[in-house]
């Protein structure tokens, strides 16, 4: 309904009042609160009672729900043919900023990496400024991967008081480059393979659409690429089970179990999210026949999320994996 | 499609909204009842330190209010208040019929109670509520919390998630939305100032989600982000926060900025001067604002570089908002000068920022912030900037607006007893503040040596008087909406210029479903 | 202290004066004064250094500050819409704009010389005669005298105002909140280095008069130093919060001539030789009660409450740790509860106190187990872990 003003200018549309916002509301709190009473072990009465991850789980399925209705809501009315151009750029703004935010949310994880290893764990073995800190780790010295941890360079928890709060025992293995021989078995290489070529898949898909308008290559692309997350996700969660089970590499492994799994966990969350973003982008071309060569903004935004969590891909491999 | 249709009767009509004149309301709302609480919060601290000693209540629970009151303050009352008025104004400002992205806006509104809900819920769990100030520093914040930290980091969370979705609004709103005619060089100040927060806010809300996160992890999961013994720094902890922290301040004083600067040329009967300066400024301001960051850690021990390149940076910070101070005097300079509620505050506001500004320079100063860090001169300097700064500011944009919100008019000689009283209290309150940091008196403390007992008792006396002005504000604010006198023209201020004074007062539910032409 | 009808009207009268002091200068001291307005310049070089430094910036600000208000109140003042005032139409002026912009610039280059020279000489930790390794823990501080050949010096320096004056049952002393059991005690004119860390959560070791103030942070060794001019007592406290009891962990720096010094190490490393001796020996249930009791209303009290009722900690009276097994016991006081509030105290006390308190807490409250810990029995515990 863009109908368009005397000077030219699109009216906007502004939506009837709705109950989305409330609903997600009540989803959200309820998935948040369930998952912090959850994490301190309280459930509600006495044993038997409501449990806190029942709530959680209840909460996060019915926010799943209403998101879903809302973004259909909102597709239904773009394919209905309410949204005025000026309402489309803002969706698009909308999206890159959001990205943007993301870019910040791994800024700070990725920041936390750098400051360790350059900075306060070369102090920790008495580097720079604090030359003093032998007093407190022995003869600790530094290396990336932190194989061993101050703590237990100086003999484990009971040795040391000052400043062990918790017990931190370094991995026995590092996921670092194995060398040239074994390289054929080292997953993040794949890994890396696999995200670039689904970001190229990707990109294949919108050029199919875009510019070609083939629907039925457009379909074959985006489920390439869809399941190369798919499989990308299952080499990292295999990763994640040799780490544990083989490496003794885990979160409680000091400063770095702690940055290998936060960056990599944080990124294979948006792997998931993206790839489920991706799916839905499918399931809406082959069944519903959504999209058009020029209206395709569902897929594109979902395609600019893909492509983000790939160069935050290169960026782990380089500074978790290789350097 | 419904260009023309009004508010949804009843209730439902605030929950089920997508209406910027309807959320901005409640932000608004929302935000003076945060300021009440947050205020009540600083209550009992200045009752407790009214005299040395520990007389109404325990050292832990003082504790507790000063995190809440600082929480509530910056991420309940400000925030919020700034984002409201840019829902109802910068629509209006721009001639806009409503923000980009109506239906997210509304969201952005209603996690806001629960967050704050869950927040204020913490001081009655097992353990008391958050403890360790409204910096949470590692490990305080993490191995040695009360259990209600996880319910703090989630509401945390979700204040983030508001902020995060509230500033990419605005940013829709204002790249997308503007009248045609409207260049970016044309905004209203408050436009670009708002333009340039909510940049700041997609920057660094972020990034104290990752630091909330960290604790968490390290919480309940046996990382060590924060423990020197598994080889972390619980440094890293306030070089993040920080990282966030700094920038917030800017993100909570830029739109009084703006807010300022429409009203003292409103005023002034004289066109703001120099525009362009002060949009430079602002954007000069923003970007220092992410290279300073550890100039509240001068004492933490980073290496000597480190902390000169901060201070140097910090400094800087002082030519561009030099340049706002001047540019407003010199607006006011020749022009025809009326001194109604708004414009005091206004001045106030210039006043007493410029006093904050100072002793921000001071601390700057890496060697003298030896010896004023984490004493009340800190204190001392941040209300000056917060609430004589951001404080003032709304208080001015009230006044300033109510009418066109309302179409009746407030009372006047009641706004101007708010003003004086306000700036009485306020400057009793935190000047001798800076007396007592300057002497030694630490900040976060219950209980004080004895010397310090003079000032502290005027500080407290200060504090009630300006505790109890703000109720005059809520009263004249009420008899307004219910009792003010009707008046529907446009223009509520001779001298005032912009968009917004175009339309009726009150202003329509939709102001403009057609766009006007700026020329 | 209730308030009083006198004070009132001093709130009135003494702002005048206060203001004519800052212009003044505030005179030396060793400790804050009342209505004292300004920084303390101290007894070091440095404290002097910073304190110009200080009065430099204030200055500039104050006159920046007269220049922007005159031209404020002027503005105001002239330019009344009631007294009839036109207004112009000008709103740029490119001279101006430049002109307030590169002067505060330079003001900046200005104070950032004499301020960048004293930073490095706060940052020049070298040289010194004597190391002391300051500790902060949840509430108190340790000090290890690291150059004094004797490890055997080192102590923990607790607040010694008495419970009864912070809750107004008894009447202040003169330094309220500043005063400690244990001063640190260091000679003048030496360069003393300050190694600085923490033991759980952050604190901040500061004293005015000296000019130091570092941050304590646990797992890391800050450095900072000092150069005391004058004998004296100077007076500070922890500047970082640190929980509950953060307004109740002062310092007390005793500057002393270099003999009184040495007098007091000799004494305090017999003192340690003493402690060493009272490993070995037996004491009777009577004596470690005594011994018990006074730690215990010392540095448990404030958690476990004075008839061990408990409060921030569990109950001490009918405990089931204090009455069980006795390594039980043992344990939890030398090594804490990980994750709770309850410290480890296996390394800021010595064996023979620990003993003590031991004892105390399986016999005392109407525990009466009836058996004595001695100081041997925990050197085992210890030994054997
Ligand atoms: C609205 C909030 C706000 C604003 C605007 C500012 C503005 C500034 N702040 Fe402030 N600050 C806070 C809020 C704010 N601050 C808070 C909340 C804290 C404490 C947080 C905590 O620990 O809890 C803090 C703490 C803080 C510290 C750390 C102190 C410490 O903990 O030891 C420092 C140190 O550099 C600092 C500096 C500055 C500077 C240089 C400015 C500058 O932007 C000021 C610039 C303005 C002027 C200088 C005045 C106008 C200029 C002229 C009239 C021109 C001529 C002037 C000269 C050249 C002299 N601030
Ligand atoms: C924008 C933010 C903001 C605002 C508006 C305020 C407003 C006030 N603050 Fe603020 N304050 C902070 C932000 C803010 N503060 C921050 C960030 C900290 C640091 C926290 C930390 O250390 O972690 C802090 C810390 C802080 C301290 C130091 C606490 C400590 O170190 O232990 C003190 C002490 O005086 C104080 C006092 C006040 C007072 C008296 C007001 C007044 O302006 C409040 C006035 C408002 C009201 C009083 C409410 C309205 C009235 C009623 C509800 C009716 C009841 C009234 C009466 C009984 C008279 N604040
Ligand atoms: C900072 C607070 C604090 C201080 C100081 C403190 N404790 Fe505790 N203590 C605790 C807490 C909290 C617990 C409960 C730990 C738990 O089981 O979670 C505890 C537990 C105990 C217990 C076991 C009680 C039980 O039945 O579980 C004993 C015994 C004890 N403390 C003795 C002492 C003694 C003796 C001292 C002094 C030398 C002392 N504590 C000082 C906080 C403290
Ligand atoms: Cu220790 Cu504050
Ligand atoms: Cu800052």
């Amino acid at each position: 309904m863009a109908d368009h003003s005397a000077q030219g200018h699109e009216t906007y549309y502004v939506p009837e009042s709705s109950p989305m916002a409330v609903l997600a509301t009540v989803g959200l709190v309820a998935t948040i609160s369930g998952a912090a009473m959850g994490i301190n072990d309280l459930t509600f009465g006495e044993s038997g009672g409501i449990n806190s991850w029942f709530i959680f789980w209840m909460g996060l399925t019915f926010f799943a729900g209403v998101l879903f209705t809302w973004f259909r809501t909102a597709i239904r009315e773009n394919i209905a043919g309410m949204n005025s151009p000026q309402l489309k750029r803002s969706y698009v703004i909308g999206m890159q900023w959001f990205i943007f935010s993301e870019v910040m949310f791994f800024f700070a994880f990725f920041g936390a990496l750098f400051y360790i290893r350059n900075l306060s764990g070369p102090w920790l073995a008495s580097e720079g400024v604090y030359d003093m800190n032998y007093l407190l780790w022995g003869d600790f010295s530094y290396s990336w991967p932190m194989m061993e941890t101050p703590q237990e360079a100086i003999g484990g928890a009971t040795k040391q008081f000052i400043a062990n709060n918790g017990v931190f025992v370094g991995p026995e293995r590092s996921m670092a480059f194995p060398g040239w021989s074994n390289i054929f078995h080292w997953l993040p290489l794949w890994n890396t393979v696999i995200l670039l070529t689904s970001s190229y898949t990707c990109h294949v898909a919108h050029h199919k659409l875009k510019l070609d308008n083939d629907r039925k290559g457009f379909n074959l692309w985006l489920g390439i690429t869809v399941f190369l997350g798919i499989t990308f996700v299952g080499l990292q969660i295999l990763e994640y089970y040799e780490a544990y089970a083989h490496y003794g590499l885990t979160l409680e492994t000091g400063a770095y179990g702690t940055t290998f799994f936060m960056l990599t966990g944080f990124h294979g969350f948006h792997v998931v999210m993206g790839m489920f973003m991706l799916l839905i982008q499918w399931l809406r071309s082959v069944k519903g026949g959504h999209f058009t060569q020029d209206e395709h903004f569902g897929f594109e935004a979902s395609s600019w999320y893909w492509h983000f969590v790939d160069v935050v891909w290169v960026g782990l491999f380089l500074f978790v994996y290789i350097l | 499609m419904g260009e023309h249709h009004g508010p949804a009767k009843g209730i439902s009509r605030w929950f089920l909204t997508t209406n910027h004149k309807d959320i901005g309301a409640l932000y608004l709302w929302f935000s003076f009842a945060m300021f009440l609480l947050g205020g009540s919060f600083a209550m009992i601290i200045r009752a407790e330190l009214f005299q040395p000693g520990l007389q109404l209540v325990e050292p832990e629970f003082f504790n507790q209010m000063t995190t809440m009151h600082g929480l509530v303050m910056v991420f309940g009352a400000i925030m919020p208040a700034f984002v409201g008025l840019a829902n109802y104004m910068i629509p209006m400002m721009i001639g806009a019929p409503d923000m980009a992205l109506p239906r997210m806006n509304n969201w952005s509104f209603w996690i806001l109670p629960p967050a704050f809900t869950i927040l204020a819920g913490t001081l009655f769990m097992e353990g008391g509520g958050p403890n360790f100030g409204w910096t949470f520093y590692a490990p305080l914040s993490t191995t040695y919390a009360p259990p209600s930290v996880t319910f703090f980091i989630f509401g945390v969370h979700i204040m983030g998630l508001s902020s995060i979705m509230g500033a990419i609004n605005i940013i829709a709103t204002i790249v997308n939305m503007r009248a045609p005619g409207m260049t970016y060089m044309k905004m209203p100040l408050f436009v670009w100032t708002w333009l340039i927060t909510a940049f700041l806010l997609v920057a660094v809300m972020p990034v104290l989600a990752g630091a909330v996160t960290m604790m968490l992890m390290d919480i309940h999961f046996g990382t060590s982000f924060f423990s020197a013994a598994g080889g972390g720094d619980p440094v890293l902890f306030q070089h993040i926060f920080w990282f966030f922290g700094h920038p917030e301040v800017y993100i909570i004083i830029l739109p009084a900025f703006g807010v300022v600067s429409h009203i003292i040329p409103a005023f002034s009967r004289k066109p703001l001067f120099g525009y362009d300066s002060m949009v430079y400024a602002t954007a000069s301001i923003a970007f220092l604002s992410f290279i300073v960051w550890a100039h509240h850690m001068y004492t933490v021990g980073m290496p000597v570089a480190g902390e000169l390149f901060f201070m140097y940076a910090t400094t800087l910070i002082a030519v561009p908002t030099a340049a706002k101070v001047f540019n407003w005097i010199t607006t006011m300079f020749r022009g025809s000068l009326s001194f109604e509620t708004p414009m005091l505050f206004a001045i106030g506001f210039v006043v007493l920022f410029t006093i904050g500004g100072f002793t921000g320079l001071m601390l700057s100063i890496a060697p003298a912030d030896f010896q004023y860090h984490d004493t009340y001169f800190v204190v001392a300097h941040f209300h000056y900037t917060m609430v004589a700064g951001a404080i003032f500011a709304m208080s001015a944009s009230v006044y300033y607006w109510i009418h066109k919100w309302t179409g009746r008019r407030y009372n006047e000689s009641m706004g101007k007893a708010h003003f004086w009283i306000s700036f009485l209290g306020f400057n009793l309150t935190f000047f001798p503040q800076h007396f007592v940091g300057l002497a030694g008196m630490p900040r976060r403390i219950p209980d004080y040596a004895l010397q310090f007992a003079d000032f502290n008792m005027m500080s407290s006396i200060g504090a009630f008087i300006y505790g109890a002005s703000q109720l005059l504000f809520l009263y004249n604010v009420i008899a307004t909406i219910r009792s003010g006198k009707k008046d529907d023209t446009a223009k509520t201020w001779d001298g005032a210029e912009g968009l917004e004074w175009e339309v009726p007062s009150p202003a329509p539910y939709h102001t403009f479903s057609v766009p006007p032409q700026v020329k | 202290m209730c308030f009083k009808a006198k004070q009132l009207c001093k709130l009135v009268l003494y702002p005048a004066i206060v203001l004519l002091s800052i212009f003044g200068g505030s005179a030396w001291a060793e400790e804050a004064q009342r209505w004292q307005v300004n920084m303390t310049p101290g007894v070091t070089e440095i404290g002097h250094k910073i304190f110009d430094l200080h009065m430099l910036v204030f200055w500039i600000c104050v006159i920046t500050g007269i220049g922007v208000f005159a031209y404020l109140i002027y503005s105001i003042v002239a330019f009344r819409k009631s007294q009839g005032a036109e207004s112009a139409h000008f709103h740029e002026n490119t001279t101006v704009e430049i002109l307030w912009t590169v002067i505060p610039f330079l003001i900046l280059i200005a104070i950032a010389v004499p301020s960048t020279k004293t930073l490095l000489e706060i940052y020049d930790t070298d040289d010194a005669d004597l190391d002391i390794l300051v500790t902060g823990y949840q509430w108190k501080w340790k000090y290890e005298y690291l150059d004094a050949n004797g490890e055997n010096v080192s102590f923990f320096s607790n607040l010694s105002t008495a419970q009864g004056e912070i809750y107004n049952a008894e009447d202040k002393g003169q330094h309220y909140l500043l005063e400690v059991d244990e001063p640190v005690v260091v000679p003048v004119g030496k360069k003393i280095r300050f190694l600085v860390t923490a033991n759980d959560v952050l604190h901040s070791w500061w004293v005015p008069a000296i000019a130091v103030k570092r941050d304590a942070v646990p797992g890391f060794i800050n450095e900072s130093w000092t150069r005391i001019e004058e004998p004296g007592i100077y007076r500070g406290q922890c500047a970082e919060l640190c929980g509950r009891n953060h307004g109740y962990m002062p310092i007390v720096v005793h500057a002393v001539e270099q003999e009184e010094y040495d007098a007091w190490l000799a004494e305090r490393k017999a003192k340690a030789a003493q402690i060493k001796e009272l490993m070995s020996k037996n004491f009777t249930l009577d004596e470690q009660m005594e011994a018990g009791k006074a730690i215990y209303m010392s540095a448990c009290v404030a958690c476990h409450g004075v008839n061990g009722e408990g409060g921030v900690g569990k109950p001490i009276a009918g405990s089931p740790i204090a009455t069980g097994e006795i390594t039980g016991l043992i344990n939890i006081l030398v090594n804490g509860k990980p994750g709770s509030a309850m410290p480890a105290f296996g390394n800021q006390f010595n064996d023979v106190d620990l003993a003590a308190v031991i004892t105390f807490a399986r016999n005392g409250f109407g525990n009466n187990m009836g058996d004595v810990v001695q100081p041997i029995d925990v050197y085992n515990f210890k030994q054997g872990q």
